[in-house]
This record gives C-alpha cells, structure tokens and sequence, in this order.
C-alpha cells in the first residue's frame, strides 16, 4: 500500500474537522467582546446575558479547535517529516509565534473570562474578552502566515535540499496573507452571525423571551450581512491576486482549459481531467476577463498554455491540479456566500423577525452555507495548489516522511478520524442542548 | 554562549514549565476518579484545574513549537520516528482536551462518570508516554546518518523507557495530590492530604531504582562535562524534602518541593543530553546536537529576538491569573 494518498487523505481529514469549529472561535469571540462591552457601556444586563448565553459555545469549540489543531501541528512531523526538514527554518518560526502570542493569550484569558465574572470588575472581565478575541484572530493571522508561504513563497533562500529564511520582514508581509487572513476573518464573523441567528430563529418561533431574542437576532443579522458582504469583497481581490500568484489554480478553478480572450464564466461545467475539455458547459460571456482584469475584453491563459508554462519552468510532469475539485469547490463557496447575502440582507431589513416565521425557519438550517463555503474555500485553495506542498518549491511526493509504514497511517487515520466523528456530533449535540434552553435557566444551571 | 545553546535552554526551560504545570494537572486527572467519590467531590477537583489546565498544555505546544522553529530536524526526526507513540499520546490529549468542556454540560451520572474515566486515560496515556519518549531520549535511538529512524514502535518499549513511563505517573501523582491537599476544603482535602504521603513513598521507590537504573543504563548522569548528575542529586534533596515537609503537615512546602524536585529532574535529562538532542545508538556521530539539527543562524536570532519580547509579557500574564485562582475551592465555588 502507498502511504503518500493515506497521508494526504489524514491531512484533509484533520484540516476540515479543525475548519468546523475553528471559524466560529474567530467570528464569535469578537461579538461576545462587542455585547460585552455594550454591557459595560450602557449597563443593560441584556448584553452581559448574550456574552455569557454564548460562552459555553465558544468553550466547546475552542476545545475542538484545539484538539485538532494540535495533530495538525503534529502532522508536520509525523507524516510529513521530510517537509519539516526543508521548511523547518522557515515554517517553524510563524508557528512557534503563533504560540507564544496568541495561544497563550486565547487560552489563558478564556479561561479566565468563563470563570471570572464573579472575580474581576466589569472592566477587567471586558477585558479579558477583548484579549480572547485578540488572541484568537492573532493565532490565525500567524497560522495563515505560515500557509501564506506555501501558497506563495517570499523571503527565502535555497542551500541545499533546505530552504532557509532570508527575510523575516518579506515573510510576514507576504502580499497573500493580507488577503487569505482578512477573508478567513470575515468569513468567521459572517458564520457566527448565522450561527447565532440560527439560535435566535429557534427561541423567536417559540416566542420566547422575545425582546432578548429579537435583540441577538438583530445583533447577529448586521454582523452576518457584514461578514458575507466583506468576505465576498476580499474574495474577489484573492481572486485577481491568485491569478497572478498561482494561475492554474484560478484556471483550474475556473474550469478554462484554453485560453481565450475574452473569457467567459462558467456557471456550471463537467470537466474531464483526460481529455482536456468540459463535457458539458454553461457560460457567460466576458464575466471571467472582467472579475479577472476588470476588463471585458482582457486575454485570460487557460490551463494548457499556463501548464506548458510550468513545464518550461519546473521539468517535465504533470502540473494541472484536478479540476473536477477545484472548480466545483469554487463554485460552493461562491454560490454559498451569495445566498448569505442574500439572507443576511432579508435579516436585517425585516424588522421584526418574529412575525415571519417561514423565514425563521430556512435561518434555523442558514448555518450550512457559511460552513459549507469554509470547507470549500479551503479544499480550493489546498487541493489547487497541486502538486506542489510549497508552490514551486517542494512537491507532495518529496514532503512524506520515509520511515511511516502505509499501516502507521492507517491506525492513525481510523484512529482520528473515528474519535473526531464521535467527538464532533457530541459537540455538536451538547452545543444545541445549551443553546436551546433560555438563557435565564441556563445561568442558573451554570452557577 | 551561541544561539544554539540559548534555544536549548529555552526549550528545557519550556519542557519544564510543561511538566511542573501539566505535571499536577495530570495527578489531578489520574487522581479524579478516586479521591472524588460524590459528583460534587470531582467538581471540586475539576474546579482547581479548571481555569488553568487550558494554558498548562500550551506549554507544551510551545515547547513543541519551539522544538520546530530552532531544531526543525529534531522535530522531523522524533514525530516520524516514535510515530506510534506520538499517535497515542494525541489520543490522550484530545480526550483530556474535550473532556473539561463535555462533562459538565449533562447532568446524567452515567455521561460523567464515563468522562471521568476518559479524562483519567487522558491524564495516564500522556504521562506515561511522555515519560517513555524521555526514557527513550535518555537511551538514544538507532538513527542512521540521514537522520532517520527506522526502527518503529516496538524498540521504543524498552523496558528503561516503560519504566521512565511508570516514574512520570508516580512524581505526578504525588504532585497532583499535593496540590489537591492545597487547593480543595472537606472530604477532598482530606482524603488527598492522607494520599500524598503514601504517593511520596510510592515516588521514592520508584525514582531511586529509575536513577540506579539511567545511571548504568545511559550516560546522561556520567558523561565527561557537564551532565545531569548535580541536578539529580538536587532533585533527590527535594524529593526527600517533600516528605519531611509532608510529616510537618507543611502542604504549601511540599507542593513547592515537588515543584523543585520536577524542575531539577528535568534539568537532569536536558543537561545529560546536552549538546546533542537526539542520542543515536547506531553512531555517535549520527546523533542530532543542537549545531547540525539547527535552524540557520538568521531564523534563530529572529526568534530569540521574539522571544525575548514576548516571553516576559506571556510569563507576567501567566502569573497574574495564578494570582485571581489561588484561593482554596469550597463547595460554594465548585463551577463544573
């Protein structure tokens, strides 16, 4: 057996259980810190019983996302041992960053945050929250900075079979991570807006402590619209970057096999990896020249000409990531963020919720899309970059560790993958028991 | 003193954060379903490690962290290598990591006492395989001149390492315990105060033939220069101080005695080790110093500048938050 697929399957495994609580710490870590500090402000009891209605949340999915980062952080070792050796120099410095500045902040205030609103004063308890959310968006900046080079590598030299960092300043102003950190960013705010409209929608159809909920409702919808909306802007500007940064994934993305000018959008396509064409396509004329060069008529490179590119520039071999992923990934995520602004306007124009219960309804089931964009937007950008581990430098292949047997893997794979589905819907299951209770109860369950 | 040698002595100095601070943590856990007979009981002890256990174990992310930035071959070489163990190990972490959040948040007896259980597992696989992964560090490994190590899992449960394994568990619990003595009132208090001297006997056996046995057995208390010898005999004075101090009834000197006893004893494996990191048994040349294994010079004078920003800032937090949750947890206060 080849342990190459098995270790590749192990990574997308551990990666999307960590992308299915890791976004909702981001996005809402900052609306506990805002209600919070609304609180603090106005002194309405209202928003202290929303940051800590939505406290045992985010405590169970910091706990997963942590879990599963720290085989994340393992897996580097484990499986991918040579690419530890040919990156470590650079790659080991953002993580080991990451750790000292926002993972020590993250957990160490969150838990003092849960357990200390009857220790600190109101302004030291807010505090506390802000340092959370802080700590929780710095990780992911450093993490993303770390990604950031294997999707785009900068700052660095070649000595050897290692690449050494010549440039810490050129690693952390890598021009990808201000795109990939402020999409990951406001993708989280636009899932913890649906999130939280989700558990507003629940109490709402049961008119239930109306005014709290009509008010987190209404909280959740602008922060929703906001994300979504951003997280759409910002895409489009990866978009142009990643065209110039990685184009064949973009053409791959795309599903544009030969080049034209002008370039048309393929709202759906059927591509076939071997004969180098769609089966089946529907397009729009111009639309891809325009989001591409923001000109209608501008030339796009299709996959051919840019693979015989590749291939002038890195050796013979095969250079095309699969499409059939790449594109139908793009088009989840892209369709999925449109129908959030679409529900995120609805939410936030309709001023009393309560009375429209059809809508209550699809918000309660909302939440898909914006994990569903998530997962998405992160086997784009993983499954695109093929063949390459770190773009243009080191291929998967040369990245595995040599001493792991297929059988290692394989335990590991059942292993993690079992205890993360188990572990996932108990999560799942104990986060709804709590959310589906009113707030006043639960404190006193709590306290 | 070269950049090298600092990261070193960073990565002990995080080693040993993470096994003072995990270390009870960990008794803590081991001891959870015993010295709790009653729900309330192991509501209390998960109280006192509530607040910090979360922080305790980025410890030993940073460590491991720090281990990938300054001597990424070391961390390539010890994950492929003892991957089976590492895999268990990770085992352990996540039920530990869940098991805090999970447990509370049913009321059933069943559902807790089953996480209980799970979080004493998540307590005992770490530690023991920790203190395997030490043994087998302090031994070596048969690592060729790649850098590579390809004798998989069975070496690796040797009988030094196991009982390195065992030494782990007993020190913890005799810390956990002493920390329970310090930090819960009533039945708890009591029950833990009475466990903590008979632990104290129980680490005492087991460290002394664990020491006999590293000295014939490695060349980390022997080897010419430095090595480990002056901090075992340290780590031996505050072991043995831990019992005094227990016979006075003194359980604020013992818990800082235990504390002692693990900082010297982790000093001992790293200033054994100390230029290499990874032993090789095959050739001594083979083995992984902190010069070959090491990032460049440029990425190691970035981090320590980094570090030295940061550590300080981190290390002040840290205490802080020690401070608000020293007080003692009496039933009123029990949050899990």
């Amino acid at each position: 057996m080849d342990p190459l697929p098995l270790a590749r399957w192990q990574f997308v495994i551990t990666a999307i259980f960590h992308w299915l609580f890791v976004p909702l710490t981001l996005g809402l870590s900052l609306f506990i810190a805002l209600a919070e500090t609304r609180y603090v402000r106005t002194g309405q009891e209202k928003f202290k019983r929303m940051a800590r209605f939505l406290g045992p949340i985010l405590l169970l999915n910091f706990a997963m996302g942590v879990v599963t980062g720290i085989v994340q952080e393992f897996h580097f070792g484990l499986n991918w041992s040579e690419y530890s050796r040919f990156m470590g120099d650079i790659f080991g410095a953002p993580l080991a960053i990451e750790a000292l500045l926002a993972f020590y902040l993250e957990s160490t205030f969150l838990g003092v945050w849960f357990f200390g609103w009857d220790r600190l004063s109101p302004k030291v308890h807010l505090l506390t929250a802000w340092l959370v959310a802080l700590g929780s968006n710095i990780s992911a900046y450093w993490i993303l900075t770390a990604n950031s080079f294997m999707q785009h590598p900068t700052g660095y030299a070649l000595q050897g079979n290692r690449a050494l960092m010549a440039d810490f300043l050129a690693l952390i102003t890598n021009p990808n991570i201000p795109y990939q950190f402020l999409h990951v960013l406001t993708g989280g705010i636009a899932l913890a807006g649906f999130v939280i409209m989700a558990i507003g929608a629940w109490h709402l159809l049961r008119s239930r402590n109306l005014d709290f909920f009509r008010s987190l409702f209404r909280r959740a919808a602008i922060y929703a619209l906001v994300g979504s909306l951003l997280v759409g802007i910002i895409g489009h500007f990866q978009g142009q970057f990643l065209i110039q940064a990685q184009p064949l994934k973009m053409a791959a993305a795309e599903a544009l096999w030969e080049t034209e000018q002008p370039a048309s959008f393929r709202v759906i396509a059927f591509p076939d990896q071997e004969g180098r064409n769609n089966v089946l396509e529907l397009n729009i004329p111009y639309l891809v020249s325009f989001l591409a060069y923001n000109n209608f008529t501008a030339r796009v490179e299709g996959i051919n000409e840019l693979e015989k590119m590749a291939v002038s520039r890195y050796g013979a071999g095969d250079y095309v990531p699969p499409v059939w992923i790449t594109f139908w990934a793009f088009r989840l995520m892209v369709g999925a963020g449109l129908l959030m602004i679409l529900l995120g306007i609805l939410a936030v124009a309709y001023r009393r919720p309560e009375e429209r219960r059809g809508f209550l309804k699809v918000m309660l089931w909302s939440p898909i899309l914006p994990y569903l964009a998530g997962v998405a937007g992160w086997v784009m950008a993983e499954v695109g970059r093929w063949p390459w581990i770190v773009y243009g430098l080191l291929r998967i292949e040369d990245a595995i560790s040599p001493n792991v047997s297929a059988g290692s893997i394989v335990f590991s794979l059942a292993l993690f993958t079992g205890v993360y589905a188990v572990l996932s819907i108990l999560a799942f299951r104990l986060a709804l028991k709590h959310v589906v209770q009113e707030p006043v109860a639960a404190q006193t369950a709590e306290a | 003193m070269d950049l090298n040698t600092l990261w070193f002595i960073l990565i002990t100095v995080l080693f040993t954060g993470f096994l003072v601070l995990e270390g009870f943590d960990y008794g803590v856990g081991i001891l959870l379903p015993f010295l709790g007979k009653k729900d309330e009981e192991r509501r209390m002890i998960l109280t006192t490690i509530g607040p910090l256990w979360d922080s305790n174990e980025v410890w030993m992310i940073t460590a491991g962290g720090a281990m990938f930035a300054a001597f990424p071959q070391v961390y390539a070489t010890l994950f492929s290598g003892a991957y089976l163990a590492l895999v268990l190990l990770l085992f352990g972490l996540i039920l530990r990591g869940v098991g805090f959040e999970f447990r509370s948040r049913l009321t059933s007896s069943r559902w807790r006492n089953a996480w209980d259980w799970l979080l004493f597992l998540g307590s005992l696989i770490p530690a023991v395989l920790w203190g395997a992964v030490v043994g087998n560090l302090m031994r070596g490994l048969a690592i060729d001149e790649r850098m590579v190590y390809w004798g998989g899992l069975l070496p690796l449960l040797n009988p030094f390492a196991l009982w390195a394994g065992v030494t782990f568990v007993a020190i913890f619990i005799m810390h956990g315990a002493n920390f329970l003595a310090l930090r819960t009132t009533g039945e708890v208090e009591k029950r833990a105060k009475a466990l903590a001297f008979k632990a104290w006997i129980v680490a005492v056996i087991v460290t002394v033939i664990f020491v006999v046995w590293a000295f014939f057995a490695t060349d980390i208390l022997t080897k010419p220069g430095l090595n480990g010898l002056v901090p075992a005999i340290l780590a031996a004075i505050a072991l043995l101080l831990v019992g005094f101090f227990l016979r006075q009834r003194r359980h604020g000197w013992a818990f800082a005695m235990g504390t002692l006893t693990v900082v010297f004893a982790t000093i001992m494996v790293f200033a054994g080790l100390y230029p290499r990191i990874l032993i090789s048994t095959q050739n001594p040349d083979y083995s992984l110093t902190i010069y070959n294994a090491s990032s460049s010079p440029y990425t190691l004078r970035v981090m320590t500048i980094v570090a030295l920003i940061f550590v300080p800032i981190v290390l002040a937090y840290l205490a802080w938050t020690y401070k608000v949750f020293s007080d003692r947890v009496t039933g009123k206060k029990v949050v899990y």
